[in-house]
Order: C-alpha cells, then sequence, then structure tokens
C-alpha cells in the first residue's frame, strides 16, 4: 500500500486547488496575525490609549474613524489603487484608441475643418454661381468723403457766404483817420458816427440820417461816442476835454461834464459812463450826480485809446498809448478810497492799444489789438494772467469784435492792409478777409458790421 | 374678411421661401449700395417692408441676382440650404475683406405638413426690417473699403444635392484674423436667418 501513499502524496501535491498543509504561513496571515496581537496586546502604547480614551470619553464622536483607518493601515506600507474610482473601463478605452490608427486624422481633420471653414465640410457642399466675383468696373468707392471725418461738422459752418463788397456804403465826410472812436451802433439799431465836430445818428432800420448836434467852435472835434446800454442816451467825448450827454429821442444836451486836462478819446457806459483822456487818466463819472467825477484809475502813461466794460460789468479793460493793456475791477458806488488797482496789467504789446472787445460768450476772455508797431491780436484770460494766443495780424489793428453768431472775431486794420479780417474764435484762423476800413461795431442782432474806413465812408457788412 | 386675415396670419413652406428669398434680394443689394460695391448712381429707390431700399439697376448685376435669389428660393422650398455667404474682395490682391454670412435653419418638418404655420406676414417683416436697418448701421463701424472690391455668392447646400448647371464648388474664403459682429436674426417658424459680418481686422490690414 505504500505505492498508494506514494500516490496520493503525488496527487496531493499536483492538485492545486487544495490548500498546501506543510507550507509556510502566507504573507498576508502573517501581517493579520501579528496586526491583531499587537492591536489586542497593547503592544503600541499609545495607539491604545488613544482608544481607550475616546472610548471612554467621546464615544459617539469618531466612531467611523476607526473603522475607517484600520484597513488601510492593515496594508500601510503598499499602495493599492482602488480601480472603481479611476474609470479603468474609460481609460483603457482611451488608451486603446489612441492606439487606433484611423481615428486621429478623421477627428483632427474634422476639427481643423471647422476652425478653419467655419463649417464642417462633411455636411455641406459650398456653392456658387460659376465666374468670377461680380465687381463694378473701375469703380471706387467715394465713401471715405462720407464716413471719414476730417473737419468738424462745426468748422463746415465757417464756408458760409460771405460778400466780399458791402450791403451798404455811406458818406462819411470829414472823418478824422485817427486813433479814435468814433463809431457805435445802439441796442436801438441806431448808428452814431463823428465827423470833425458834428454827430451824426443813422437809423438803421427806417435809413434816415438825423444831425444830432454840432460842436459850437469849428477848431473843436468829438473824439469818441458811446451808447448807453438801453440806446436812449449818447455820450460824446469832445476834443476840449468834455463829456457830453444827449437824450436822443429829444435830441437834447442833458449835462456836459468837464473833468479832464485832454481830450476824451475813449468812452465805456456801465451804468454810469466811463472815460479815458490824452493825460492817460480814466474818470469815473457817475452821471446821476452833481459831482460826477467820482473815481480815477491813473496807470496809463499816455492817452487813453481803448476802453471797454465786461458784459457782466465786473471788469473794464483799458488800452493806452504807452501799450499797455489794464484790467481794473469794478468799484462799488461809495468807496471814494484809492483801493483801485489794476487787476492784471500787460505790456506785451509794442503799440498802442486801441481794439479791444470782451468775449460774449465766453466770461474773462479779453482780445486787444496792438498799432502800426505791434500789429499783433492777443487774447488774454484775466482769470489767470496769462495770454491765450497771439497772432500777428501784419496790420495795424484799430478795432476788435466777437461776432457770437459764428463764434467769430472781427478786427479791423488800418496801416498797412486797411482791412477787415473775421477769424473762427478761437483757433484764429482767416475766414475772410474785407477791404479798407479803420473801425468796427456790430449791429444790435449781430448779423451786420458797419465800418468807418479812412476813405471817408461807412460800410455796412451783413456778414454774420 | 375673417378668411382673408386667417389667410394672412399663417405661413407655408413656399411663403417662407418666398419670404426669405425676397430678404436675401434686398438685403444683398442693401450691402452692395451700403458697402460701395457699386456706384450709387447705379441704383434706384424702392419702398418695401416700410422702408425705403435701394435696388440696382445695372443689368448685369441684376441678371445676376436674380439667378442666384431663384436658384435660392428652390434650395429654400427644398430646404436643402444651410447658409449663405456674401464675399467681398480686393480686385487687386484678392483679400477677403468682408464677409457677411447668413446662417439658415430649415425646418425639415415643414415639407411633410403642408399646413400653414401661426405667425403673420407682418410680424416678419418686421423682423427683417430690423436686419436690414442694422446692415444700414454697420458702415459706421465698419473699415472703409478703400480699394476696388469684388463680391461674390456663396451658398452652402446639403452635402447629397446635386449641383446645378452654371454652379460649381467654392472654397469658405474665410478672412484671417477677422473680427465679427453679430446682428439680429429673424424667422418665418420654417426658416430662422443668422446674420453676422466678419470683416479684416483693420491692424491687419
Amino acid at each position: 500500500m505504500a505505492q498508494f501513499g506514494f500516490e496520493n502524496d503525488i496527487h496531493s501535491i499536483l492538485k492545486l486547488d487544495m490548500p498546501i498543509t506543510n507550507a509556510p504561513m502566507a504573507r498576508w496571515q502573517r501581517k493579520a496575525s501579528s496586526s491583531t496581537t499587537a492591536a489586542g496586546n497593547g503592544l503600541s502604547p499609545g495607539k491604545s490609549v488613544n482608544v481607550s480614551l475616546s472610548s471612554s470619553k467621546t464615544p459617539s464622536k469618531t466612531p467611523g474613524k476607526g473603522k475607517k483607518q484600520t484597513p488601510s493601515k492593515m496594508g500601510g506600507d503598499r499602495f493599492i489603487p482602488i480601480r472603481n474610482s479611476k474609470q479603468m473601463d474609460v481609460a483603457t478605452f482611451l488608451l486603446t484608441k489612441e492606439n487606433e490608427p484611423d481615428n486621429p486624422t478623421t477627428t483632427s481633420a474634422k476639427a481643423m475643418s471647422v476652425t478653419l471653414n467655419g463649417y464642417d465640410l462633411e455636411d455641406a457642399k459650398i456653392l456658387h454661381l460659376g465666374g468670377k466675383p461680380l465687381n463694378a468696373p473701375e469703380y471706387q468707392n467715394n465713401l471715405k468723403v462720407l464716413y471719414s471725418q476730417g473737419t468738424t461738422p462745426a468748422s463746415t459752418k465757417k464756408t458760409r457766404y460771405i460778400s466780399s463788397t458791402p450791403d451798404k456804403i455811406l458818406d462819411a465826410p470829414q472823418l478824422r483817420n485817427d486813433f479814435l472812436n468814433l463809431l457805435d451802433w445802439s441796442s436801438r439799431n441806431m448808428l452814431a458816427v463823428a465827423l470833425h465836430n458834428s454827430v451824426y445818428l443813422w437809423d438803421a432800420t427806417q435809413g434816415d440820417v438825423i444831425l444830432l448836434m454840432k460842436l459850437e467852435r469849428e477848431e473843436d472835434y468829438i473824439c469818441s461816442v458811446s451808447w448807453t446800454k438801453e440806446g436812449s442816451y449818447l455820450a460824446i467825448g469832445t476834443s476840449d476835454c468834455k463829456v457830453q450827454l444827449w437824450d436822443v429821442e429829444n435830441q437834447k444836451r442833458l449835462r456836459s461834464m468837464a473833468s479832464h486836462t485832454a481830450r476824451v478819446a475813449s468812452l465805456s457806459w456801465n451804468d454810469y459812463i466811463l472815460s479815458g483822456s490824452r493825460s492817460g487818466h480814466v474818470h469815473h463819472h457817475d452821471v446821476r450826480m452833481a459831482q460826477h467825477h467820482i473815481f480815477s484809475l491813473t496807470a496809463h502813461s499816455q492817452e487813453v485809446c481803448g476802453l471797454k466794460w465786461s458784459p457782466d460789468g465786473r471788469y473794464l479793460a483799458s488800452g493806452g498809448n504807452d501799450n499797455l493793456v489794464c484790467v481794473w475791477p469794478r468799484v462799488s458806488d461809495g468807496s471814494m478810497g484809492n483801493e483801485s488797482q489794476a487787476v492784471r496789467s500787460w505790456s506785451e504789446h509794442q503799440g498802442a492799444v486801441k481794439a479791444l472787445a470782451w468775449c460774449p460768450w465766453q466770461p474773462n476772455i479779453l482780445a486787444s489789438g496792438g498799432g502800426t508797431s505791434d500789429r499783433h491780436i492777443r487774447i488774454w484770460n484775466v482769470n489767470s494772467g496769462s495770454c491765450i494766443s497771439s497772432i500777428d495780424s501784419q496790420s495795424q489793428v484799430s478795432s476788435l469784435v466777437f461776432a457770437p453768431n459764428y463764434k467769430e472775431l472781427v478786427s479791423a486794420h488800418g496801416y498797412a492792409h486797411n482791412n477787415v479780417v473775421v477769424w473762427k474764435y478761437p483757433s484764429l484762423t482767416k475766414v475772410a478777409e474785407l477791404s479798407r476800413v479803420l473801425s468796427v461795431v456790430l449791429s444790435p442782432d449781430n448779423s451786420t458790421m458797419a465800418t468807418v474806413a479812412g476813405d471817408e465812408t461807412i460800410q455796412i457788412w451783413k456778414s454774420f | 374678411v375673417v378668411k382673408m386675415t386667417s389667410t394672412l396670419k399663417g405661413i407655408t413652406l413656399k411663403g417662407s421661401a418666398e419670404l426669405v428669398a425676397e430678404f436675401f434680394s434686398f438685403g444683398i443689394n442693401s450691402i452692395l449700395y451700403q458697402r460701395g460695391i457699386y456706384p450709387p448712381e447705379t441704383f434706384g429707390r424702392v419702398t418695401h417692408y416700410d422702408m425705403s431700399l435701394q435696388l440696382t439697376t445695372d443689368p448685369k448685376l441684376k441678371n445676376y441676382l436674380t439667378d442666384v435669389v431663384s436658384q435660392l428660393k428652390e434650395w429654400l422650398f427644398e430646404c436643402t440650404v444651410q447658409r449663405l455667404v456674401l464675399v467681398i474682395t480686393c480686385l487687386e490682391t484678392n483679400d477677403v475683406l468682408e464677409r457677411w454670412q447668413f446662417d439658415i435653419e430649415c425646418d425639415k418638418s415643414a415639407k411633410e405638413s403642408s399646413a400653414p404655420r401661426e405667425k403673420s406676414i407682418k410680424t416678419i417683416q418686421d423682423e427683417i426690417r430690423s436686419v436690414i436697418r442694422q446692415i444700414t448701421a454697420t458702415v459706421t463701424f465698419l473699415p472703409l473699403l478703400e480699394t476696388p472690391c469684388a463680391f461674390d455668392l456663396l451658398v452652402y447646400t446639403d452635402k447629397d444635392l446635386v449641383v446645378p448647371e452654371k454652379w460649381e464648388e467654392s472654397g469658405p474664403q474665410i478672412i484671417t484674423q477677422s473680427e465679427e459682429v453679430r446682428l439680429r436674426s429673424f424667422t418665418t417658424s420654417i426658416h430662422k436667418v443668422n446674420s453676422m459680418v466678419a470683416y479684416k481686422r483693420s491692424d491687419s490690414m
């Protein structure tokens, strides 16, 4: 039976589905037994203490923690991936797909075609009617003219037609060709002009001419005329150092004020009147008072040729034969003191300053023009005291006026060109050039200007 | 009267194809006029969609557009057209400068059921009008076409379509480095048209 015993042994060895009885313990069995004994015997003291603590004091706090930890701790020295969460199927599929030779070219080509053509060409045919693309022969659109903006819309206005010939010419015999202020246009549409020793009024609405007054002595002459704001009174400055006040409606002289020691070449109203004389003094006259001379401004050393109140009545600008431009503050009625100091005093001009104009739409902007030796038009900011711009007009500047309709500045020139120039403000680009002029004033509706020229004419221009 | 309004309110596949084809006719004319591809004096003013529109009077162009639009109408009726593209190219260099793309979604189920859809022609025309208004408005941002230009019309159709006589296959004529602006869309409830214009980025010109 021994051979049977041997046979059985062979059998049992060859049969692999039976447990091997005499083999050494499997590694996992050894490991499991050692860890259970370790836990049970309390060989690792820290762990057992932890367990006992947690069980005695906070039993409900972490019940799952211990259970969870133990299995991973059991095989602690090895990484055993959890296959389920790794989506092995997908990974395998993707891996094998990558190896397939056919797939990548078609998918990437498809994507490429979509991005390139914006369309999947597999799904569509692109057709067009045979032949070349159509075009209009020898045609280039001129939309550039329409849609590109070289000039601002506002500046297109400057291309308006400005007649180069005056609308009307009036004779002005014996007009003094001097740096005087012989022309003024009232708000009631009356144009006053001083011709030698008489003042004529031209009613611009009716066209009538009235002789308002004539100085008694033939050797005297009128140096300046100025309307009140309402247009009912006219102030006249004379060579015999007087300022006369006239009621135009009744053609009656209201008063004659003497205070100056030289001819009165400039006048400007601001409630009461102001006059500047050859002596270089500017006098405030309160026409309502018997003692009309209430104040003197002394800064100019020579004749005051230009005087202009700002439209808001806050500042007075004065220009003198001494090339100075001064800006004065308003003097309140009661104060007679000597506090009046010029706010600004500019000496940039190289010639006598007769031409002065305040900008009606931009407060604190003053334009001034210099005489033959200067020829410059300067724009000032009274607030900052700076010269905003200046331009060489090539001629003596005899008069300046702002035309608000098109925001332009008009300058009248004497020697050398004797012309009128319309400038765009503030760019000071020339809009138009009209001829032969000494002084310029604007009509009350701002549409027309009147100029007097050395050729003894008054010209009426409908420029705005 | 009741019958009249009821017919006016519905839209059939045939009517839809006609409306969309008509839109393309006016739309293409508008683009050619607004973009200055053809001289403005070769256009005449007509009133349609309650607005003033420009239609070409150039005989060659007129014939071409009639050919394309009538063929397009057929394809719209068959629901085999997917897109119409107006390509503007530089005559000298053949560079694509502008690409007006009209994606057409056809509801193929309309081929089976002939029942008219509930959408009034007036509503559809209102939608079309705002698309054409937008086309007109685009000239304000599109770069100026400063060279003589030509144009071509591309029609994307279904793959299995038999190419008709005189028609031939073409490339898509895509602009490299383009800016795209989506315009409004409109729908007849059978055909939906999404509009878009792509133009060459000005810094790359």
